[in-house]
């Protein structure tokens, strides 16, 4: 079994940290580049004949609104593999995921408030995506919440592994139901895009954006899981010296 | 299947003899939905329009009351790992200890339902209706309330973490449930809705308690 080998090959702690240490300079520097250019590219595109120049909060909030269903779902991939594999890496990676998870998908609800303000009038409407997401960032609280909530730091990556599996099941069922439920409460959708097809002088920024997210994503995981290994190391060490010492800390 | 019927028979008979649960959950049910009148005001026809989300959404409410307890005491006293030692299947036992949650806490709040659609003003069309959609919904809430039960287990502030687990979870039962309670309301089939409801609760009997029992393993390691 090739695959399995190498799979585990990389998630070697020691291994990671060697692979990261050349890998998320580049990353980083991708991303700064690229966010760059798509916020130059933003603000350079023309203002929409519709919704002038509110239309560039589109380039973060779409974005922002992929990054978050992203995240739920590389951290749904790194519980599996914590779940089948028990490797403690995996579970490290998913719990850095969350928060991240968690602070796309409130950009997304926030920027798309700001955005309904000046164009629907309002700041929040039920409207069937909104809810969605809505939903979305919940679970990512209790996710993040019950990874935090027991003494053993095991059984809370165990426990919330487990959860956000159930949550990638729960996630269609819930995007199908709110769809049906605003069908029925809101016959008509307000959404107004430019027209069928986005203009490319609109859709080339959105795409380096969307780009940039990216790599700010896989550059800030990686960073936050290289941060979580130190620190389980430092917490070694300080218990290995003060049993070493025979001094009593606690 | 002795032993699946022997410990739903202990639960219960451990439900009646302590009182509790069951009751507690019908008078929060009772009280909390009567609260809703002094909220928005007595006019009939808005408690009519509204009655059956309020029912549906303080039933939800009042079937999170007892969950936290569903796995905890036999966890404390040590009865769980007799359980998962035993012959009997850890998904059975949950499965068990979830049809004994829902015969005491959702059994009486569907019952309960009938007096406070009165207080509320609900159409009597409207009634069996919700009462379906109830029986087919709680089951579902019970099922999925011990996965949230199994996954808090000794954990700290339990009982406010399992809400914040399990209603977001929830929210389907609620959309479909209400649905189909409302749809006499408008004239429309609510065929759909039952049959959505019904392919939940097929769909959650299997699931919810194997991730349950994934939880209660990792708790008993």
């Amino acid at each position: 079994m090739a695959t399995t080998f190498n799979l585990h090959r990389f998630a070697n702690p020691a291994r990671f940290m060697r692979l990261t240490d050349v890998v998320l300079p580049w990353l980083s520097a991708a991303a700064v580049a690229s966010l760059a250019i798509g916020l130059v590219m933003a603000f350079r595109a023309p203002p929409d004949y519709q919704q002038g120049e509110t239309v560039r909060i589109m380039f973060i909030h779409v974005p922002a609104a992929m990054m978050g269903m992203m995240c739920y779902a590389c951290m749904a991939v790194a519980s599996a593999a914590a779940l089948i594999w028990r490797h403690p890496l995996a579970d490290v990676a998913a719990q850095a995921a969350a928060p991240l998870g968690a602070g796309f998908t409130l950009l997304c609800l926030v920027t798309g408030s700001l955005w309904g303000a000046p164009m629907w009038g309002t700041w929040w409407v039920w409207d069937a995506r909104l809810t969605s997401v809505l939903i979305l960032f919940f679970l990512y609280l209790g996710y993040i919440a019950l990874a935090n909530a027991f003494d053993d730091p095991e059984r809370g990556a165990r426990a919330a592994a487990i959860l956000s599996l159930v949550g990638v099941i729960n996630l269609p069922i819930i995007h199908f139901s709110v769809n049906w439920w605003n069908t029925l409460h809101q016959p008509a959708s307000i959404v107004r895009m430019g027209g069928p097809t986005i203009d490319p002088s609109i859709l080339h920024p959105l795409l380096i954006m969307a780009l940039a997210f990216q790599f700010i994503f896989l550059a800030l995981w990686i960073l936050r899981t290289r941060t979580a290994l130190v620190r389980a190391k430092i917490d070694t060490l300080r218990q290995r010296a003060a049993a070493a010492s025979g001094v009593d800390r606690g | 299947m002795n032993a699946f019927v022997a410990l739903v028979h202990r639960d219960l008979r451990l439900a009646f003899r302590q009182g509790g649960d069951g009751l507690m959950a019908v008078l929060f049910f009772v009280l909390a939905a009567s609260l809703f009148p002094f909220g928005i005001g007595p006019e009939p026809q808005l408690l009519a329009r509204v009655a059956a989300g309020i029912i549906w959404v303080t039933a939800l409410l009042a079937a999170l009351l007892a969950l936290d307890r569903l796995f905890q005491t036999d966890w404390e006293d040590g009865t769980l790992e007799q359980l998962a030692l035993s012959a009997l299947p850890l998904e059975l036992v949950v499965l068990a200890k979830c049809l004994a949650h829902w015969l005491v806490t959702g059994v009486p709040l569907i019952l309960a339902t009938i007096p406070v659609a009165v207080l509320l003003n609900l159409d009597l069309h409207e009634l069996p209706m919700l009462l379906l959609s109830l029986l087919l919904g709680t089951p579902i809430l019970s099922l999925i309330g011990g996965v949230g039960a199994a996954l808090t287990l000794g954990a700290r502030r339990g009982g406010v973490l399992l809400s914040l687990l399990v209603l977001p979870l929830e929210i389907p039962v609620l959309i479909f449930g209400v649905a189909g309670a409302d749809a006499v309301l408008a004239g429309r089939e609510s065929q759909a809705q039952f049959l959505l409801l019904a392919g939940m609760l097929a769909a959650a009997l299997p699931l919810c308690p194997f991730a349950a029992a994934a939880g209660l393993r990792q708790a008993l390691e």
